[in-house]
């Protein structure tokens, strides 16, 4: 698992209060984890801090689940 | 209730009918460069002995979003309508039941540190739950959320009226048959570098009592020199008489009276002849049909500003004409401070709770009054007596004031 994998993780758990065990890559945070659509916003930011990336709205819009934010980052954090 | 004596209602009130005061330094934040340096701040802890654990009554994840005045209302609502035995659970039940929590002043705190944030790092650095943590109304929404109440759901914001004008309006509502049940009360969360530094500057804090803090709340006498800022909740559970009584409710009391009025003077000192308070009361009275000389009790406004408990005190031996030696009235803010919105809520309590223990808790560290009066102004011992009306005020910034009037309820 890559580092920044492992970063996002961290943030979801912390943000959202679930368990590691179901910040599995492929779970929404929505539908899995509990979020609503401003937790989803919070957490975005929470990833532009811990990345120092900004992540504009409509990328934001399209990172629905663990996996999505990591391929993100891992495309986009330096 | 949550409030600087501790969490519940019991604990609370057994050490104010101990005489104890809830006052101390301020160690949250710094305070040597503001003249007023001490506040009644809530007893946190593990949630035993009386203390105050926020993890007891909201998740760790939902208080990161809100500030902390809607912690206390939400703690303060669990226990009263787990006191009432009210749970909403069908449909019907949840469009009788409602809300009508206010605040005074909201989320400061959050407000206060969004600010800097914004300055420092700039707008997307801003939290969604930067509003809906922060807007007074947001307490009665969480409450509604929690427990299902689908009915009115409303809030005040009439500064140190807040909680009493949020009674007295839930009552208004039950009686024109928008609810039959309404949770109701006032919170607040004051106690912060920035509230603490522009009461100060309106010369509303004690100041001489830096070192004493316990003793700085001292209404009526002559020492006193400002108020002491408290922080917490009051919630009651306002229920159509006859609806409670069908199910066999625990009442308190009844909710006989309730007036309003407008000092029209000055944006934070009273009126010097009390008009706006002598006015709310007379209407209040007046509205549950008794005469001045029938209140057994009155649970003052009193502050402990030098100008406000004088005014008060005049209003009520005018109201009281011949009647005031028969007048027993104490401010319970000598041991609580002033906890601003959420102050009326916690005295109606204070009110309910006199007339069901018989006894009316003492003013404290009144040792040598400012004025004569007759009334009986309970200094320091709490006083043993049969009450069966009772009498709440409330007076706010802005000239806005609030009267209740309970009276018993034949078991």
């Amino acid at each position: 698992m890559s580092d920044i994998a492992d970063r996002v993780k961290k943030i979801v758990v912390e943000h959202l209060g679930v368990d590691t065990d179901k910040v599995k890559d492929n779970a929404s945070f929505i539908d899995d984890l509990g979020a609503d659509s401003l937790d989803t916003v919070e957490l975005v930011m929470a990833f532009e801090e811990e990345f120092g990336v900004e992540i504009p709205d409509d990328a934001a819009e399209t990172i629905l689940t663990v996996g999505d934010a990591v391929q993100f980052l891992e495309k986009n954090a330096g | 209730m949550v409030t600087p004596l501790g969490c519940g209602v019991e604990p609370t009130w057994k050490r104010i009918l101990n005489g104890e005061s809830g006052a101390g330094r301020v160690e949250t934040f710094k305070v040597d460069d503001i003249p007023c340096q001490i506040a009644c701040q809530i007893p946190r802890g593990d949630g035993s002995n009386g203390s105050f654990n926020p993890d007891d009554w909201m998740d760790p994840k939902e208080q990161r979003k809100v500030d902390d005045f809607i912690i206390y209302a939400m703690a303060a609502a669990d226990q009263a309508l787990a006191d009432a035995d009210w749970k909403p659970q069908d449909y019907e039940d949840q469009i009788r039941s409602g809300v009508l929590v206010g605040s005074g002043i909201g989320g400061l705190e959050g407000i206060e540190k969004a600010s800097l944030l914004l300055a420092e790092k700039g707008p997307r650095r801003i939290s969604p739950f930067f509003i809906p943590g922060r807007l007074i109304n947001l307490a009665g929404g969480y409450i509604s959320i929690r427990h299902g109440l689908r009915g009115p759901n409303h809030a005040v914001v009439t500064a140190c009226s807040t909680g009493a004008h949020a009674i007295g309006d839930a009552s208004r509502l039950i009686a024109l048959g928008d609810a039959d049940v309404m949770v109701a009360g006032g919170t607040e969360s004051p106690i912060t570098r920035l509230s603490l530094a522009g009461f100060a500057a309106c010369r509303a804090l004690s100041t001489s009592y830096n070192d004493t803090p316990t003793k700085a709340s001292r209404p009526y006498d002559e020492g006193r020199d400002g108020f002491v800022m408290g922080e917490g909740a009051g919630v009651v559970v306002l229920e159509e008489y006859e609806h409670a009584r069908a199910r066999g409710a625990k009442i308190y009391g009844e909710v006989i009276g309730y007036g309003l009025s407008g000092d029209a003077y000055h944006i934070t000192a009273p009126t010097p002849d009390g008009d706006g308070a002598y006015r709310c009361m007379e209407a209040a009275l007046k509205r549950a049909g008794v005469m001045a000389g029938e209140v057994d009790y009155v649970n003052a406004h009193g502050t402990s500003t030098p100008l406000g408990d004088e005014i008060e005190l005049g209003a009520i031996q005018r109201l009281a004409g011949n009647d005031a030696a028969s007048i027993t009235m104490s401010s319970t803010k000598s041991s609580t401070g002033h906890l601003l919105g959420a102050a009326g809520a916690i005295e109606a309590i204070f009110s309910l709770l006199a007339m069901r223990d018989g006894v009316a808790p003492p003013t404290i560290n009144l040792e040598n009054p400012s004025v004569e009066t007759e009334i009986d102004l309970v200094p320091n011992k709490a006083k043993p007596m049969e009450i069966n009306v009772a009498l709440s005020n409330s007076f706010g910034f802005g000239g806005t004031n609030a009267s209740l009037v309970f009276r018993k309820v034949a078991a």
